[in-house]
């Protein structure tokens, strides 16, 4: 399971980051979202986790792991809030914010991917 | 492995149980320390003043504190009243900027005499303080081997005497943590102190910190070295201090502003995400990328110092050591070093000493173990570094001292000042690893010419001169230690700062406190003797702080921002300072500046130069460096960097060498040298506040507010 991106069709109206943070955080804030979306030289771009699985190798308490489906887990009772894993994800799509002590990160629940309005992004089995 | 366990664990003598509230850290202080006397077994809560973190801050500066009150000037290592204590400090724990959980240790040393201190990771000193305490202070001595437990989650010390267990660490640490951690997943929240059979030999004693390793399914151990504080702790018949806590997390260091420490982290690791390949490697060879580099610019130290490469080098290189680390991306040493320099070699099978034939891990090599008991010793088998490695963690001894010492007596073996009957049949020539070997095992059992050696080398002077009738000032120019204490791993001789370095520190020749000699004779950024003084002024002072606050040096200068040489002064690191400074202010909420900083460490320093003169050192006599790390000693070696000798005579001492003898060039040479070397004592002691024979004056104390009525008493008498 993986979240794709097509930023050709993303209008960068921001509603994935709202739904994101709303399903994980209750509260809707940029900040506190798993994807994010930016704009680059003329064109957007989506930064979210491709589960490429680099970080589960960096974390010193093994809480980072691929869950059964594929999807790149944290497991936040053994998390001890490093940040190891933020600053060596090669996409920088680990997030964290200073309300919560583990990180987050996209794990493919597709909530964004249905209420996108233009299809930029698209969970893929 | 649970039966044995079981069976050790009933042997177990409970002698006292201490329960105590527990209490979240504030700030990166619980306000209190965990007193222990083990002569009686009292155990208190005693409160940390402000006036304590104000001036002292926290880890070594805490360990001077209450040291310097526990002893009097007569206290020698092994009387009761002697302390052995740890701290961390105010930083320390924090699980978001690397290389922020180091341990201090300080306690007064077999080997010099005076206070010591010695910086070291593992879990120790942070899940002791999550345990609810910033120190843990013991004094006196059992009566027989204890254990002391500090259970971090129900508020609980105890005292119990524990016959059973092994001493040597490798076997202990698994022991412990097995009897002390519920579960496999509970391992982690263990961190055992312990030492080693060797220590109750011999002065040159270390201590090993525990901490689990998850991925490698063992316990792993990291070593505070110096000064035979091992020694200091088989004295007091401690088999092992244990501490536990779970839960650790992102904030349990309670900062005062958690954001900005997770800012500095996060560029932090990112920083050497992007970098450390292009730069020292460090996360895939540790700090073994060195020796290339020291031998490469002639600073190995080989053969008792008297040379600084080899052409054999390469064998002990990083590129060797490739093939025995088994790296994983986590080889921290506390919690977020993603500089991860803790290598280990996962399976060595060993060929000598007691456990022959056991497959076992080995944690390290580091440089300093490499250059000590390989180089130095003339020999070059990463075989040989790898066994000598073991033995000297689990018998508990320090592998500089080892080397250096070891490297000595070879010299004295090889120039007939000691023999084979001295040594008991033991053939110590340079390069000789059966007989170095054997050497160490003697420390390990107690017996033979190791009793001798593992005195360190100062004594061992004293014993051939005295004993076999050598001559003294030779043994004073080839023994390479200072105030007592063995050299560590770096050719001083061709940069004069770097001969201060090592002379002019507070606990003897040791790193930690400066390292200038690339920017001293590689750089060339230091030409006047004011400018020898500034840098050895700022960088002790600097480094010092890192064993204030539980940090650790590397993060700050083995990586460097990509634009680091772009800025007005790329030896201090402008950017990571200005990170401490951020990561001090962000934990503590007390706003300090670059220059505060420096003010923080001055003052502890300061009061450690006095605490020697209490001690009965402390003075321009005791800076005294052995010739050999300030110039070539005998004719050899002077031949063997003749140009750079003879060019230096002709252009700096003007005297022309065409047609004189080595001999003569040796002592023109090293007239010149030993009169530079004073001459950077007065430009050091004059930038330091220091009068000409190296006392803190009474201005300086009072300007840095240490003008204590016992600090000044003890300086009166010598001004
Ligand atoms: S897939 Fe889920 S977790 Fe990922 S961005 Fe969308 S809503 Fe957030
Ligand atoms: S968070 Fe980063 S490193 Fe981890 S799986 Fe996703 S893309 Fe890879
Ligand atoms: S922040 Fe948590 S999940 Fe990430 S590396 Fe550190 S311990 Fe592992």
């Amino acid at each position: 399971m993986i979240l794709k991106t097509k930023p050709e069709l993303c209008t960068q109206c921001g509603q994935c980051e709202k739904v994101c943070s709303r399903v994980w955080f209750k509260e809707e804030n940029p900040e506190k979202s798993a994807i994010r979306v930016n704009s680059k030289g003329d064109g957007v771009l989506i930064n979210v986790c491709n589960q490429c699985g680099e970080c589960i190798e960096v974390c010193p308490t093994e809480a980072i792991y691929r869950a059964k489906n594929g999807v790149v887990r944290i497991d936040k009772e053994k998390c001890v809030g490093c940040y190891s894993c933020v600053g060596f994800c090669p996409t920088m799509s680990m997030f964290f914010h200073k309300d919560v002590q583990e990180p987050f990160k996209c794990v493919a629940c597709g909530m964004c991917a249905k209420e996108c309005p233009t299809g930029a992004i698209y969970l893929e089995k | 492995m649970k039966e044995s366990i079981e069976k050790l664990k009933k042997a177990h003598k409970l002698l006292k149980t201490f329960e105590y509230e527990l209490k979240e850290v504030n700030r990166g202080y619980t306000d209190r320390t965990l007193y222990i006397n083990l002569s009686d077994n009292t155990i208190k809560s005693k409160p940390v003043t402000q006036e304590m973190k104000d001036k002292f801050i926290g880890g070594r500066g805490f360990g001077l504190w209450y040291l310097w009150n526990a002893v009097t000037g007569n206290t020698k290592w092994n009387n009761p009243e002697n302390e052995i204590i740890i701290s961390t400090g105010p930083i320390g724990g924090t699980t978001q900027y690397p290389g922020a959980g180091k341990s201090l240790v300080v306690s007064l040393s077999p080997t010099t005499g005076t206070v010591v201190d010695s910086n070291v990771g593992g879990y120790f000193g942070p899940l002791l303080k999550f345990a609810g305490w910033d120190a843990i202070e013991i004094q006196g001595k059992a009566e027989k081997d204890v254990i002391v437990f500090i259970d971090g989650n129900n508020g609980k010390v105890t005292i119990e005497e524990a016959p059973e267990e092994a001493v040597d660490t490798h076997i202990l640490i698994e022991q412990l943590t097995e009897m002390y951690a519920d579960s496999e997943e509970d391992k982690r929240n263990i961190s055992v102190v312990s030492s080693g059979r060797a220590a109750e030999h011999t002065l040159i004693g270390m201590l090993n910190f525990s901490f689990y390793d998850p991925r490698r399914k063992f316990v792993r151990i990291k070593q505070a070295g110096r000064g035979g504080i091992g020694t200091v702790f088989r004295d007091k018949k401690i088999k092992a201090l244990v501490v536990k806590y779970a839960g650790v997390k992102g904030d349990t260091n309670k900062p005062a502003d958690k954001d900005t420490i997770n800012k500095l982290g996060i560029k932090m690791h990112k920083e050497i995400h992007d970098l450390d390949d292009m730069q020292n490697s460090m996360r895939k060879t540790g700090t073994s990328y060195l020796v290339k580099i020291m031998n490469d610019y002639d600073l190995l130290p080989t053969h008792n110092f008297k040379f600084g490469s080899h052409p054999e080098a390469e064998k002990i290189s990083s590129a060797e050591w490739k093939k025995w680390f088994t790296v994983t991306k986590t080889d921290g040493c506390w919690y977020g070093c993603t500089l991860a320099c803790a290598k280990t070699v996962d399976v060595y099978e060993l060929k000598t000493g007691p456990y022959k034939g056991q497959k076992v891990c080995v944690d390290g090599p580091e440089y300093e173990t490499i250059a000590g008991v390989g180089s130095n010793c003339g020999i070059f088998d990463p075989e040989y570094i790898l066994e000598c490695n073991f033995y000297c963690d689990t018998y508990g001894i320090d592998t500089i001292s080892f080397g250096t010492l070891t490297a000595f007596v070879m010299e004295c073996y090889e120039n007939g000042i000691i023999n084979k009957e001295i040594t008991g049949g033991l053939e110590l020539n340079f390069g000789n690893k059966e007989a170095a070997m054997e050497l160490l095992h003697q420390m390990g059992r107690g017996e033979g010419f190791g009793l001798i050696a593992g005195q360190g080398v100062r004594r061992m002077k004293k014993i051939f001169a005295e004993e076999y009738g050598a001559d003294p000032d030779f043994l004073q120019d080839i023994g390479m230690e200072a105030k007592g204490m063995e050299y560590s791993e770096y050719l001083p001789k061709e940069s004069l700062a770097q001969q201060g370095g090592y002379g002019l520190t507070n606990k003897g020749p040791q790193h930690d406190e400066a390292w200038l000699i690339f920017m001293d004779m590689v750089n060339n950024q230091l030409p006047t003797f004011e400018d020898k003084a500034e840098a050895l002024h700022y960088f002790p002072m600097f480094r010092t702080w890192f064993g204030l606050n539980g940090l650790c040096k590397l993060p700050w200068n083995d990586i460097v921002p990509e634009d680091n040489a772009r800025t007005d002064e790329p030896a201090k690191v402008p950017e990571h300072v200005q990170n401490y400074v951020d990561l001090f202010s962000a934990v503590t909420g007390k706003k300090i500046t670059k220059e505060e900083l420096i003010l923080q460490s001055e003052r502890v320093y300061n009061f450690q130069r006095v605490f020697n003169l209490k001690m009965g050192f402390g003075t321009r006599e005791h800076d005294r460096i052995p010739y050999r790390s300030a110039g070539p000693v005998t004719v050899e070696e002077y031949e063997s960097r003749a140009d750079r000798y003879d060019k230096q005579l002709k252009e700096l001492v003007g005297f022309d060498p065409e047609g004189k003898s080595t001999e003569e060039k040796v002592k023109v040479l090293r007239k010149y040298r030993e009169e530079q070397y004073q001459k950077l004592c007065d430009a050091v002691y004059k930038r330091r506040g220091w009068n000409e024979n190296g006392i803190p004056t009474l201005e300086t104390l009072k300007r840095l507010g240490i003008d204590y009525p016992d600090v000044v008493e003890v300086v009166k008498k010598h001004l």
